[in-house]
């Protein structure tokens, strides 16, 4: 058998054996369900989590719509994903650049870096109990990180020459940064940015699971307390939905980036 | 005016055993205007020297001065010319000239105005608005030049600048180079290997020792080059028929296959 490292494969292949993998995993998971074998309510089958999916859409469940929970759930990753880029990408830069930043702020940044963000979900609620804030934080704990660690790898790895000329030509520590450091990490930034959204996205179901009064996440809270499984899994089906769009909207922009030679 | 002189100049890399002596008793003067090349064989250091009049680094011992001042750091008062260029990749050719004049503060108009003149000085008219991946290897290091001269600097340091150009564009190069030095002299610290190309555009040339580099020879060309009238001649070519061109050309290949077998045995 061709290894992956041997073979390239056609647009069409790639298509095709893709298909194969879905529809095998359906059919067995289909099959599971209807022989009995698993009970029903333990896994429902792919057809009535659509038909519960589309259900949904219009049938208020816990006090709103899938959609109306998914817009609620969209807007508090918003929040926190922009104030994740916004702080992490310029300390980011600003830690690569300035060496004594560096020595003061990473010992901490990288022992907190570890914890994962659903830890801090008691202090959430504490902090700012039910209200929009606890959430924003958790989904800051998971986006913050990786928008940090990128533009830092970015601005460490730039050119040094580039550097050099910049301060030849009599360029500020402030635009250097700017004009200097910025556009060079792009590419690694616009990644960080990738990696970010998935992880702040994945925690804003942990932090809804706990604190929230409406988003997907409470959705799914409260089908588990009504054992409606359909429900649960639609909901995720959500999740997995929306979560895939913003992948594709951000793996858009680092393609436009690319292009733009930004590498 | 600008005076660069090096005293007494060592510089080590490294520390605690693993490091190595790169320069050693560097002494030299450098007068306001003069054209200096600094020839030696690869890791005598000759790019250190350069990078240390840029404030790129600093000796371990002695010291480097420009005007009398001690090198603290890179200024816009020592433009440097780097072997890959390093035009920033994001910035078009205009603005990559312009940065220098922004940092300066200088006014919009006069700003325009200046880069305007450093295009047309390097033949870069019609393309202003490409961006550096656009040009070829010549083009860019044309940007490059124009970038360093639009600041007026009273040092240039062009560290290998025709080193990454192909031979006929090299040429060219040297041709131009030798025009905008006569139009508008500087004080020059020339890094390079290329003999002939030392030869042609400096008044004198520095010949390193193997590492740990030290100054072996300086050979006045400028004396030379006035005597046998080199600048009525338009081409490369014709200069190096000369007799006196091949005289020094040939002098300064023994000196350094003499550091080059040195190094080998």
């Amino acid at each position: 058998m061709a290894t992956a490292q041997t073979t390239a494969l056609t647009r069409f292949q790639t298509l095709f054996l893709g298909t194969i993998g879905i529809l095998l995993f359906l059919g067995i998971w289909s099959g599971l369900s209807l022989s009995g074998l698993v009970p029903k309510q333990f896994l429902p089958t792919p057809f009535e989590i659509l038909s519960k999916f589309v259900q949904l859409l219009s049938t208020p469940f816990a006090g709103g719509t899938l959609q109306e929970h998914l817009l609620s759930s969209v807007l508090r990753f918003a929040y926190g994903f922009f104030l994740g880029a916004a702080i992490g990408i310029p300390l980011g830069l600003m830690i690569g650049w300035y060496r004594l930043l560096d020595e003061i702020v990473s010992p901490i940044f990288d022992a907190l870096r570890f914890i994962a963000p659903i830890a801090w979900v008691p202090f959430a609620a504490l902090w700012f109990g039910t209200g929009i804030g606890g959430p924003i934080l958790i989904i800051f704990a998971g986006a913050f990180p990786p928008c940090l660690i990128n533009a830092y790898r970015g601005a460490r790895f730039v050119n040094r020459s580039l550097i050099e000329a910049a301060q030849m030509l009599g360029t500020s520590n402030t635009r250097i940064i700017t004009e200097v450091l910025l556009p060079a990490s792009t590419a690694s930034i616009v990644a960080g940015l990738r990696v970010s959204a998935g992880l702040g996205w994945q925690s804003l179901i942990g932090a809804e699971l706990i604190v929230a009064s409406t988003g997907v996440g409470f959705m799914m809270v409260q089908a588990q307390l009504n054992i409606s499984t359909s429900i649960v899994m639609s909901a995720m089906l959500a999740i997995g939905l929306v979560g895939l769009c913003i992948d594709i909207i951000l793996r858009w922009v680092e393609a436009a980036v690319r292009r733009r030679g930004l590498a | 005016m600008a005076v660069i002189t090096f005293e007494g100049v060592r510089k080590s890399f490294g520390h605690n055993g693993g490091g190595f002596l790169a320069l050693e008793k560097i002494d030299l003067t450098i007068a306001d205007k003069e054209f200096v090349a600094i020839v030696g064989p690869s890791g005598c250091g000759k790019t250190t020297c350069m990078r240390m009049v840029a404030g790129f680094e600093f000796p371990t011992a002695g010291t480097v001065n420009v005007d009398g001042h001690r090198v603290t750091g890179p200024g816009p008062n020592r433009a440097v010319v780097f072997q890959q260029f390093a035009l920033f990749p994001w910035k078009t050719v205009s603005e990559n000239i312009a940065l220098g004049l922004r940092n300066k503060g200088v006014e919009k108009l006069e700003r325009e105005k200046r880069v305007h003149q450093a295009v047309e000085l390097m033949g870069l008219e019609g393309y202003e608005g490409a961006f550096p991946h656009q040009l070829s290897g010549g083009m860019q290091q044309r940007v490059a030049i124009a970038r360093a001269y639009v600041l007026e600097p009273d040092v240039l340091l062009m560290d290998e600048p025709f080193g990454a150009l192909d031979a006929q564009t090299r040429t060219t190069m040297q041709e131009e180079l030798v025009r905008i030095a006569r139009r508008n002299p500087r004080t020059v610290l020339f890094i390079t290997h290329a003999v002939e190309e030392a030869v042609y555009l400096a008044d004198r040339v520095v010949i390193m020792t193997r590492r740990p580099g030290r100054i072996k020879e300086v050979i006045d060309i400028r004396s030379v080059r006035t005597a046998e009238k080199w600048d009525k001649y338009e081409r490369i070519e014709d200069v190096m028929d000369l007799e006196s061109f091949v005289h020094w050309r040939t002098h300064i290949w023994r000196s350094l296959r003499e550091e080059k077998s040195g190094q080998d045995r």
